[in-house]
């Protein structure tokens, strides 16, 4: 009936305005008492858009890095039950040769290892870190040249002082200069820039530019003074040989070290979805305690605001008495409160929104990432708060509609 | 609005007690039996403590009476629920109290807007327009927009008088209306009130001044919750004309006969 509905909007716009204007009357007392839900909600979206952010930069990264992409790596020793720090004393030199001559379902092998040294050269000095492969690791990984040439087989047999460098490291070490045919010295070795790589741009894990690559026998065998690989990268041949080509690798790698059947394997074979997992494992328990956060101040928002109504309700205990005495029913009293608990939970949740969305955008923006707001955890966030609204309203509210008008009328 | 059974007392109770519980029970009301017209201007009189707020609330609706039967204007009250009674209020009854008890920091015609927000059955279609008017009718139609704390007191008291007429009740329930004014303001709230009872308003006044019963039409006594006198008033006093004299600096001029007239 439109009559009713008439007096169903009229109602609503009275009681909106009645709670408005009574929160407004104490501006300072409202924002502190919504400061819990604010942050509780401020703390839901930054957390989730991270997440959110996170998962798009890894699944974006994994795209550009092929899905055809195999990482061997060495297994964590276990003690007891306990995971070890990863032993780097498993993978050889020699694995990788015999991946490249024994599994025919791959593309490419390229033997990686890592080592975090100073370069300088005339004119700047710089710390970063400097991967070893074979040359097609730059096909591997992703990697696409921008000026000069890359490593050969050979330079890598002959242990070549040879090294591409990404822009960080152009501008860290040559500001306006040609780099290529440039020596550096990394650590105490001296090398000849031979490439530079196209910029990437900054992902999770940090800055992609800030890279020198350099044949992986030059790093292992002049830098670290190693003897084992830090892991092997494999490229199948296509998506649908991956299986096959893990279990070659498996099987391969097997003999290589001599394992008995029975005998666990001391390597493992990851593809990019196993990483992707790893990733989103630790998203998780992020997501996780960031969550038990926000749930904590939103309950402490919560407890804020049951304990200001219930102020609220005693400091009006006479306005509630005349509004009974001209023909308010206990249901209306209830309603006006309930209203007010609400809107100051959801202009709570409405402003930790902005803030929320404001600091993400911030984070991600440092880590390079993408800013992932969904409307969804907009909603379910303003759903929440005003959930709260109602269930730490509750209580106050219903004290006010049951005060006694007579009582009420006369309280002091 | 038109009123559907023009002949029913406004107000009819039959041996109406109320007793306050308690180590000691108090018995504030211990046999009421009152009629009240359309039209009447009565005013409750009695020493403090005699029962007067105690019939107030129950004939106001906000209270229920421990035994006995009352009905307000055709309608029974001692069996209805909370809701039922608040309902009534809204549609039957208009207040206006000693303290004024408008709500603070709201404007004039919010205050006077207060009882339609809880007119459910929608009997008045415009409330800004009932509102206006009555502000207007009580002579503050320019001040709107003020709050009581820019208003003196016998304009809070005019505040809440058009606050009980808004919603065009059948009955005007006063309790001790002019306690908070001083002399001058009192028979100016008084002058409305005889005003709004010759165009057909029915009022009954709590009061223990004598002087203010003179503007009524009718006086009921109570002392220790029974009904000891009730009768016309005499030699019933003119406000407007009281107020004229007064602004001749006459003084009010102290009237020594009884209030009630010989043969009561
Ligand atoms: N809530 C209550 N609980 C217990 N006793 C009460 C209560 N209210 C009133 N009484 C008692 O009931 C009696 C009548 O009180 P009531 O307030 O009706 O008197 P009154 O005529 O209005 O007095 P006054 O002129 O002082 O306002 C008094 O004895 C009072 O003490
Ligand atoms: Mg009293």
């Amino acid at each position: 009936m439109p009559e009713q509905l008439l007096h169903a909007t009229h109602k609503w716009k009275n009681l909106f305005k009645s709670a408005t204007t009574s929160l407004l009357k104490n501006r300072m007392r409202s924002l502190l008492t919504a400061l819990g839900i604010i942050i509780g909600v401020g703390a839901v979206i930054v957390m989730v858009s991270i997440g959110q952010g996170v998962r798009a930069n890894i699944q974006g990264r994994i795209s550009s890095m092929g899905a055809n992409l195999l990482t061997v790596s060495p297994v964590r020793a276990m003690t007891g039950g306990v995971s070890q720090q990863a032993t780097r004393n498993t993978l050889k030199p020699e694995d990788a040769e015999a991946l490249r001559a024994q599994v025919q379902e791959l593309e490419a092998v390229s033997a990686v290892t890592q080592s975090r040294q100073q370069v300088v050269s005339r004119n700047g000095n710089w710390n970063t870190t400097i991967q070893g492969g074979d040359p097609s690791y730059f096909d591997i990984r992703n990697w696409t040249l921008d000026t000069g040439r890359t490593f050969n087989e050979s330079e890598v047999r002959g242990r070549a002082k040879v090294a591409v460098i990404g822009q960080t490291v152009v501008t860290q070490l040559f500001p306006n200069q040609n780099p290529i045919g440039q020596q550096i010295r990394i650590g105490t070795v001296p090398f000849t820039v031979i490439g530079t790589l196209e910029e990437k741009g900054s992902g999770f894990g940090g800055n992609q530019d800030d890279v020198v690559i350099a044949p992986w026998s030059t790093v292992l065998y002049r830098l670290s003074g190693e003897r084992y690989l830090q892991s092997i990268n494999v490229s199948a041949a296509s998506p649908d040989v991956m299986a096959v080509a893990e279990a070659r690798i498996q099987s391969v790698m097997r003999v290589q070290h001599g394992l008995q059947t029975g005998q666990a394997d001391d390597f493992e074979v990851q593809n990019q979805a196993d990483l992707l997992e790893t990733a989103s494992s630790v998203t998780q328990t992020l997501t996780l305690f960031l969550g038990a956060i926000a749930g904590i101040s939103l309950l402490v928002g919560g407890i804020g605001i049951m304990n200001i109504m219930l102020v609220s309700v005693t400091e009006r205990t006479r306005e509630i008495g005349i509004r009974l005495a001209v023909g308010a029913r206990g249901s209306d009293v209830l309603e006006q409160f309930l209203v007010e608990a609400v809107m100051l939970s959801l202009a709570g949740g409405i402003l930790g929104m902005g803030i929320g969305v404001g600091l993400a955008a911030l984070v991600t923006n440092l880590m390079g990432m993408p800013l992932v707001i969904s409307p969804l955890v907009l909603l379910i966030a303003a759903g929440f708060s005003g959930a709260v609204g109602v269930f730490f309203g509750y209580y106050p509210a219903r004290k006010a509609a049951a005060l006694d008008p007579i009582e009420a009328l006369r309280y002091e | 609005m038109s009123h559907p059974i023009p002949h029913t007392d406004v107000i009819r109770t039959e041996r109406l007690e109320r007793v306050y519980p308690g180590a000691e029970p108090v018995h504030a009301l211990r046999g009421i039996d009152l009629r009240i017209q359309r039209g009447e201007f009565v005013a409750i009189m009695g020493a403090s403590g005699s029962g007067k707020s105690t019939l107030m609330n129950i004939l106001g609706c906000l209270d229920t009476p421990t035994k006995g039967e009352y009905w307000l204007d055709g309608v029974a009250v001692s069996g209805l629920s909370r809701d039922e009674r608040a309902d009534l209020r809204s549609r039957k009854l208009g207040f206006v109290f000693q303290g004024f008890n408008l709500l603070a920091r709201t404007n004039t015609l919010d205050n006077v807007l207060l009882p339609l927000l809880y007119d459910r059955k929608r009997r008045i279609a415009d409330p800004e327009a009932s509102a206006r008017r009555v502000l207007d009718r009580v002579g503050l139609g320019d001040r709107l927009d003020h709050e009581p704390s820019q208003l003196s007191g016998g304009q809070q008291q005019r505040v809440a008088i058009a606050r009980a007429l808004v919603n065009d009740p059948t009955l005007i329930l006063a309790d001790e209306p002019t306690g908070n004014l001083d002399t001058r303001t009192s028979v100016e709230v008084m002058a409305l009130f005889q005003e709004l009872n010759a165009e057909g308003a029915t009022i009954l006044l709590v009061t223990h001044e004598l002087d203010i019963a003179r503007y009524c039409s009718r006086a009921v006594e109570l002392r220790d919750g029974l009904i000891i006198h009730d009768a016309p008033i005499a030699n019933r006093r003119d406000a407007a004309a009281d107020l004229t004299m007064l602004q001749g600096n006459t003084g009010l001029g102290a009237v020594h006969s009884s209030i009630f007239s010989s043969h009561a």
